[in-house]
């Protein structure tokens, strides 16, 4: 008995590829951009934003800059007969005063030493694979503020005293921010173990400590340190001003830091403490050998920000007549000979690609170590 | 007797310098007997300093004429007026700024935090676009940029000022009709319909943005009050919607009621009255506006950059607070049918406020902090005023510093708190 030959399928089919119109770059933009109604028209109204501020950035940047010039002559429209951009010889001929404010022009190649030195020994602080770690950031923290020091200020070795008042434009800014990080984190890290301290009375004034700097605007802590604080101590020290305000600036910002770090103190798990104290170690001990070494990784990308933000806030100083890049570029803009209708967008427009760059490659790097470091440690 | 065996020991006898509580109250004592020290030798220092100068201390200077002008006063305010009032102006002036910039960063961020998420590619990307942007720049880069050189540098003289509002709008339309190639009859419509509306009543230029100023009349003080009355049956019946609804499960669109009470009763009251409220609309004569409110470009400028520079910050936080809900959450809402609009109102900005508040509350004690940057500007506020105006006539450096602190200091404390507890009542909800 043979039953007639019935066709049975016994594998499913294979799916059919999705239409041509669903996949690839077709599809995508079918769908994350002109899914409906609402998101097409949300898709036009970028596109014309975009537009509208790309194009006219891109003609004033590029397209209609100028590139060479001696004076303000060469960038008015009157001169050249056509619609002028960004007026990069005013950049130009106040590069000089941009980078080292009015630091004397003989003596210039201590601030590019300066300069140099710190790259060498910051680059390879920055690249996780390289080895030597903690020789490099004892030179980097330790051994570099002190030579940097010396070569900037001079009077000793032969190099003549630059005062500060000359100091200016991008070398006071990287001064006052380098300066801000080495000393906040040591006050900050200090602060934080202090709030956590269980010795009421030190805990109490660190909280208050901390608390009141943070309530406070740092323009009022930059006014405290430039005009209190003399009248505070003996009449016969005179403190440099810009002393004055990086004193002002490390109180400031360690205040915040101490926050970050007590953030990373949190984190760490009460087994590590009774740990340490099961071994023997005393209060420093632990730490400085346990404590710290983990919580300050937890909290690196934390303390990356802080650096951001005391990076920005440094343009504050050029309210209390100390002029640094933002500073030199308003004095810059009184120049009569540059006086054009472009001259302040140029010179925004330069100042804050500065500003830009070194911020987002900071904060790039602290989404780089949050990620590197996601991986590495087990919760 | 084996209990005193295994049980509890006296703890070993140690050296008195061991004894931890020996130990803490020796550190302690030194470290406040340091502290009274340094106090003592700075106050010491002050003293003498501040007598070889032949500088006077103490708060008497606050009741001294101050013999200067301010361009921005929200109470009255002459030069011979004392330095007392002086402080008042300004304080009064950093509140504006830091209230009209809470209001207003709050909505662009919101905007931007959602934008941020949005599945829209573009829309996403740009908004991230702007984040990045403004929070790597210096805030005191952008308050000077917005001042000197759009403000003062881009914008026109009073005689070419631009004017904001829908005939502007219009106009632009019927341009862009004509630059597209459109029969002329549609630009005429464009263009008709432009006059129609009449002159913009809000125009921007170098010397501020002047807006129409609202006249009082008679019977207006019923137009006020009808409004209150109108809040205050809104909120009643919000009360009531929602007694209704958790009796009975019937919503009822308070929304749309309350639109209704608020918007339209003082609307009708004000045309039965015959408009006792109306707008003096400012009008171009010469060379300068003349009536309406002119609102100072130091004002304008500050506003701007703590407005966009606060939004980004927020709108990171936003977003933060939206991803912290699990993705259960919208899934379910989708899966009810919601629709974007209002998964995100009903479902999802309700439990993300919980994680908002408290970073949300960071971010307006620094817009008020940074408001202090007005002086870099000159806009007239607390800081600028008092600690750079009176500290440069009177030289009373550390009663004015400590005053301006104190200030900045109390305004930090009172908005956390208020802030906690709005904090403890939304979680208080949560939780139920």
């Amino acid at each position: 008995m043979s039953a007639p030959a019935a066709y049975v399928r016994r594998d499913m089919i294979g799916p059919m590829p999705p239409p041509l119109a669903a996949t690839g770059f077709v599809g995508w933009v079918r769908h994350q951009l002109f899914g409906s109604v609402f998101n097409s028209v949300l898709t036009l109204a970028g596109l014309l934003l975009l537009i509208a501020l790309a194009v006219p950035t891109i003609r004033f940047l590029v397209v209609d800059a100028v590139w060479d010039g001696a004076s303000r002559e060469d960038c008015l429209e009157e001169t050249l007969g056509r619609p002028v951009g960004a007026c990069w010889p005013f950049i130009a001929a106040k590069f000089k005063q941009f980078m080292y404010g009015f630091y004397p022009d003989s003596e210039l190649w201590r601030v590019n030493l300066t300069y140099g030195l710190g790259v060498i020994l910051l680059a390879p602080l920055l690249v996780p694979r390289l080895p030597y770690k903690t020789v490099n950031a004892i030179l980097f923290f330790g051994v570099f503020p002190v030579v940097a020091f010396f070569l900037l200020v001079g009077g000793v070795f032969g190099l003549s005293h630059v005062e500060t008042r000359v100091w200016g434009g991008m070398l006071v800014t990287l001064v006052i921010s380098f300066t801000g990080i080495i000393g906040c984190l040591p006050l900050g890290i200090l602060l934080a173990l202090g709030r956590r301290s269980d010795l009421p009375i030190v805990r109490m004034l660190c909280v208050i400590f901390i608390e009141f700097w943070r309530g406070v605007p740092l323009i009022t802590v930059l006014f405290f340190a430039t005009y209190m604080l003399p009248l505070f101590l003996p009449g016969n020290w005179r403190i440099d001003p810009l002393l004055r305000v990086l004193i002002g600036v490390i109180l400031f910002a360690g205040a915040y830091m101490a926050e970050v770090v007590r953030g990373g103190l949190q984190a760490i798990p009460r087994g590590q403490y009774e740990g340490a104290m099961a071994l023997g170690f005393g209060y420093w001990r632990m730490t400085g050998l346990v404590i710290l070494p983990q919580a300050l990784k937890y909290v690196i990308p934390g303390i990356v920000n802080s650096f951001i933000a005391l990076f920005k806030d440094t343009t504050l100083v050029l309210i209390v007549a100390i002029f640094d890049l933002l500073g030199q570029l308003r004095a810059a803009f009184a120049d009569p000979n540059w006086s054009t209708p472009v001259t302040l967008f140029t010179g925004f427009a330069f100042a804050g690609i500065i500003y830009f760059v070194i911020s987002f490659a900071m904060s790039r790097y602290a989404l780089y170590t949050e990620r590197r470091l996601d991986t590495g440690v087990a919760r | 007797m084996s209990e005193t065996a295994t049980g509890l020991r006296a703890p070993p006898r140690v050296a008195l310098h061991n004894n931890p509580k020996v130990r803490s109250a020796f550190y302690q004592t030194v470290l406040l007997v340091i502290l009274v020290a340094c106090a003592y030798a700075f106050v010491v220092n002050a003293r003498v300093n501040l007598a070889a100068q032949g500088f006077s201390s103490g708060f008497g200077f606050l009741a001294n004429t101050a013999g200067f002008g301010i361009n921005q006063t929200l109470i009255a305010y002459s030069e011979t007026d004392s330095y007392g009032r002086v402080f008042l102006v300004g304080l009064l002036n950093t509140l504006l700024v830091a209230g009209v910039g809470i209001v207003l960063a709050t909505i662009l961020g919101f905007i931007i935090g959602i934008a941020r998420l949005s599945p829209n590619w573009l829309v996403a990307r740009l908004a991230g676009g702007y984040v990045e942007l403004i929070r790597n720049l210096p805030l005191l880069f952008q308050i000077l940029f917005w001042y000197l050189a759009v403000l003062l540098g881009a914008l026109p003289g009073p005689r070419d000022s631009i004017g904001l509002g829908l005939q502007p709008i219009l106009a632009r339309l019927a341009g862009a009709t004509r630059w597209l190639g459109l029969p002329d009859a549609v630009a005429q419509w464009w263009q008709r319909l432009a006059d129609w509306v009449g002159p913009p009543e809000v125009y921007l230029n170098n010397r501020g943005l002047i807006l129409p100023r609202p006249v009082f009349g008679e019977g207006s003080e019923f137009v006020v009050a009808v409004l209150a009355l109108a809040i205050i049956a809104t909120i009643a019946l919000g009360l009531w919607a929602r007694r209704r609804r958790d009796a009975t499960g019937r919503s009822f669109p308070v929304g749309w009621a309350g639109f209704g009470l608020i918007v339209g009763l003082p609307l009708a009251t004000l045309v039965v009255l015959g408009a006792p409220i109306g707008f003096e609309q400012p009008v171009l004569r010469g060379f300068n506006f003349v009536g309406g409110v002119r609102v100072i470009p130091e004002f304008v400028a500050l506003l701007i950059a703590l407005v966009t520079y606060t939004a980004a910050f927020i709108a990171e936080v936003v977003r933060a607070g939206i991803m912290a809900i699990p993705r259960g959450q919208s899934e379910a809402a989708q899966a009810l049918g919601l629709r974007r609009g209002a998964m995100l109102r009903l479902i999802i900005v309700p439990q993300a406020l919980r994680v908002i508040v408290p970073p949300l509350t960071n971010q307006y004690l620094n817009l008020t902090k940074n408001s202090s940057l007005a002086v870099a500007i000159g806009y007239p506020d607390l800081f600028a005023l008092f600690a750079g105006t009176v500290l440069n006539q009177t030289h009373q450096a550390i009663e004015i510093i400590a005053v301006t602190m104190a200030v900045y200091l109390l305004i930090s404390l009172v908005t956390s708190l208020l802030m906690n507890l709005y904090n403890a009542r939304t979680r208080r909800l949560v939780e139920r």
